[in-house]
C-alpha cells in the first residue's frame, strides 16, 4: 500500500474503501436491473422494451433516476410526517447495512464476522420495518392495507426462510460468509446438492421476503393500487424502490454464497479445467463483439457510435484483464456477479411466469407447506449427518 | 487502556434510556413502538460491545424482526384516534410517587455505593478465553479456523450452542416446552372451534 496511515487506522482502510464504491456504484446497479427486468419482461411478451434512450435503451435508468429526482415531493395532508419521513430511510439503510457482511469475492469483501448470515437475517428484518411504518404513516387506505399484508406475509416466510438457512448451515458449520464459501471448496461440493430442498424453500421464501411477484401482495396493483408506497412520490419513492432491489441483489447473494459455491470458480478442485480463469476475458472479448455487430446494425449516427465506444470499453477491460496481477483479483468477483446475475434473471423469469396468489394461498404455502418442509429438512439433514458421524 | 469501550457502554445506555421513557411517554402508540425499537437496538448494541456478537444479531432478529413487527401490526388495527383522547394517567399517583422514591433512593444508595465501577474502564480486548476442556469438546466437532488465544474469529455461537446443548440441555428443553404450551393456550382461546 503506498499510503502510510496510523497502525490504528490500518485496518480500515480497505473496508472504508469498499464501502464508498458500493455506496456510490449500486445505486446504478440497481438502475440497470431496473432496465434488465424491463427488458426481459419485454421479451417474455415478445416486445422490444425500452428503444429511445440511448441504444436499445441502454442510458433508460439515467433518465429514470432524473426524472424521479425532480418530480414533487408530495406528503399527503395529515399524514404523519416524522414517520413517512423515516420508513423508506429505515428500508434503504436495512438493504444496504446488508452489504457489509457480503463475500462479493475472497478480496473484495468489507468485513467477515463470525455471525455473517445471522447478521443479514437480522438487519433484513429490521428492513420489513420500513414498508410497515410507511404504510401507516401515509394517512390512506390502500397503503395501511398493503402494509398489514406485508407485515403477516414477511412474518410467516421469515420461518420458513429461516429453516431453509439452517438446513444450509448444518452442512457448512459455520455463520462466516467467507467460511461457507471456504467449507464448500473444502467439500468439493456446491451446497445445493447437499441440500436441494433447503436451496428451493429459500429460493420461494426469498421471493415472498422480497415482494416478488407470485408473492407482490403488498404491492398488488391491481387490488389495492401500488401498496404501501402508494403516496410515496419522487425522491422518496426512488428510495424505496432503491431498497428493494438491494434486497433483490442481497438474497440473491446469501442464495449464491450458501448453495451456489459464492466466489468459486465451476469445480475449483478439478486442475484439468484451470482454462476457466480466463472466462473474464473471453466473455468481455464476446461483449464488445455483439456491441460491434449491434453498432453495425444502428441507423442513427448517434447510437451507432455509442454502441461502438462500449463495443471498445469492453475491449479495454478485456485488455486489463489480461494482466495477470488484475486476474488473479477479479476471479471472484466476476464469476459471483455472474451467479447473482443468473439468480436475479431467475427472479425476473419467475416473476413474468406465474400469476399472482391469492392472500389465503399463500398463507397456505407458507405455513402448511414450506415451514413443516423446512422442518423436516433439518430433522432428516441431522439424522444424516449423525449417522455419517462428522 | 482503551477507552473507546466504556464511551460505547455510556452512549448505548443514553440511547437506551432516552428511548425508554420516550417510549410511555408518547401519546400515539406507533411513535411509542418506534422508540421502544431504538431501546431494543441500543441493547443490541451493548451485547456487541459486550463480544456477544451471537446474542446482538438474535435480538435484532426476534424482538425487532418478529415482536415489534406484531406489535405494530396490532397498533394498526387498533383506532388509534381513540386512544389517544382517553386519559392515560390514572389516580393512584401518591402511591406511585412513594414507590418511585423508594426506588430513587435504592437507585442512589448503589450509585454512591457502587461509584468505584464508573470509570471509562476496559472491557478487554475481546478475546474469549474458553477452558481447555470446551476447546478439545469444540475442536472434536470439526475444525474451527482461528480458535483459541489470538484468533481472528471468536466461537461465539458454538459456545452459545455447547451452553445450551450440552450443560444446560435440561432447563432449556423446559423453557421450551413452557413456549410451547402458551402458544397452544393462546391458539385455544383465539379459536372458537377446533
Amino acid at each position: 500500500m503506498p499510503l502510510q496511515l496510523p497502525a490504528a487506522f490500518q485496518p480500515y482502510f480497505w473496508p472504508t474503501i469498499f464501502i464508498l464504491i458500493i455506496i456510490l456504484v449500486f445505486p446504478l446497479v440497481a438502475g440497470y436491473i431496473v432496465l434488465l427486468e424491463r427488458k426481459v419482461m419485454a421479451d417474455i411478451q415478445v416486445r422490444l422494451g425500452p428503444m429511445r434512450v440511448g441504444p436499445h435503451g441502454l442510458l433508460q435508468p439515467i433518465a429514470d433516476a432524473v426524472k424521479l429526482l425532480i418530480k414533487e415531493d408530495i406528503i399527503p395532508a395529515n399524514a404523519d410526517k416524522w414517520v413517512f419521513w423515516l420508513a423508506p430511510v429505515i428500508s434503504v439503510t436495512a438493504a444496504f447495512v446488508s452489504f457489509s457482511v457480503i463475500p462479493f469475492s475472497d478480496k473484495f469483501y468489507i468485513t467477515d464476522v463470525n455471525i455473517g448470515l445471522l447478521f443479514i437475517t437480522a438487519v433484513s428484518s429490521v428492513g420489513i420495518l420500513g414498508i410497515i411504518l410507511g404504510g401507516w404513516s401515509s394517512n390512506s387506505h390502500y397503503p395501511l392495507l398493503g402494509a398489514l399484508r406485508s407485515a403477516a406475509q414477511l412474518v410467516s416466510y421469515e420461518v420458513a426462510l429461516g429453516f431453509a438457512l439452517i438446513g444450509g448451515l448444518m452442512v457448512a458449520s459455520t455463520l462466516s460468509m467467507q467460511g461457507i464459501v471456504k467449507a464448500q471448496l473444502d467439500a468439493g461440493m456446491w451446497f445445493v446438492f447437499y441440500q436441494p430442498v433447503a436451496c428451493f424453500i429459500y429460493v420461494v421464501a426469498a421471493l415472498a421476503e422480497t415482494n416478488r411477484a407470485p408473492f407482490d401482495m403488498p404491492e398488488a396493483e391491481s387490488e389495492i393500487v401500488a401498496g404501501y408506497h402508494t403516496e410515496y412520490s419522487g425522491f422518496r419513492f426512488s428510495l424505496y424502490f432503491l431498497a428493494e432491489y438491494s434486497n433483490i441483489v442481497v438474497v440473491s447473494a446469501i442464495a449464491v454464497t450458501l448453495f451456489f459455491g459464492g466466489w468459486l470458480r465451476p469445480f475449483p478442485n478439478v486442475q484439468a479445467l484451470d482454462f476457466l480463469r480466463y472466462t473474464p476475458i473471453i466473455a468481455m472479448i464476446v461483449l464488445a463483439g455483439l456491441s460491434f455487430m449491434g453498432a453495425g446494425r444502428e441507423s442513427r449516427p448517434p447510437e451507432k457510435i455509442g454502441m461502438a465506444g462500449l463495443g471498445i470499453v469492453c475491449l479495454m477491460l478485456a485488455g486489463l484483464f489480461a494482466m495477470p496481477a488484475v486476474l488473479t483479483w477479479i476471479q471472484g468477483l466476476f464469476w459471483f456477479s455472474l451467479k447473482v446475475a443468473l439468480c436475479i434473471y431467475g427472479f425476473i423469469w419467475v416473476r413474468f411466469t406465474f400469476p399472482r396468489y391469492r392472500y389465503d394461498q399463500l398463507m397456505n404455502i407458507g405455513w402448511h407447506w414450506l415451514i413443516p418442509l423446512a422442518i423436516a429438512n433439518v430433522i432428516v439433514t441431522g439424522i444424516v449427518m449423525v449417522l455419517k458421524g462428522s | 487502556m482503551n477507552v473507546l469501550p466504556g464511551f460505547f457502554f455510556y452512549l448505548l445506555s443514553a440511547i437506551i434510556l432516552g428511548g425508554a421513557i420516550l417510549t410511555i411517554t408518547r401519546r400515539n402508540a406507533v411513535h411509542s413502538a418506534i422508540w421502544l425499537i431504538v431501546t431494543l437496538l441500543g441493547v443490541a448494541g451493548i451485547y456487541l460491545n459486550q463480544h456477544a456478537e451471537f446474542l446482538a444479531a438474535v435480538q435484532v432478529l426476534v424482538y425487532i424482526g418478529g415482536i415489534m413487527v406484531l406489535f405494530l401490526f396490532v397498533i394498526m388495527l387498533v383506532n388509534l384516534d381513540e386512544a389517544a383522547k382517553q386519559r392515560q394517567f390514572n389516580h393512584q399517583w401518591t402511591i406511585a410517587v412513594g414507590c418511585a422514591l423508594a426506588l430513587m433512593a435504592e437507585l442512589a444508595y448503589f450509585i454512591v455505593k457502587g461509584r468505584e465501577s464508573f470509570r471509562f474502564g476496559d472491557t478487554g480486548t475481546g478475546t474469549l478465553n474458553p477452558d481447555a476442556a470446551v476447546i478439545e469438546f469444540l475442536k472434536s466437532c470439526r475444525d474451527i479456523p482461528g480458535l483459541g488465544p489470538g484468533g481472528f474469529l471468536q466461537p461465539n455461537t458454538e459456545l452459545i450452542a455447547c451452553a445450551l446443548y450440552r450443560d444446560y440441555l435440561l432447563p432449556f428443553e423446559i423453557a421450551s416446552v413452557l413456549l410451547l404450551v402458551a402458544i397452544v393456550g393462546a391458539v385455544v382461546m383465539a379459536k372458537k372451534e377446533i
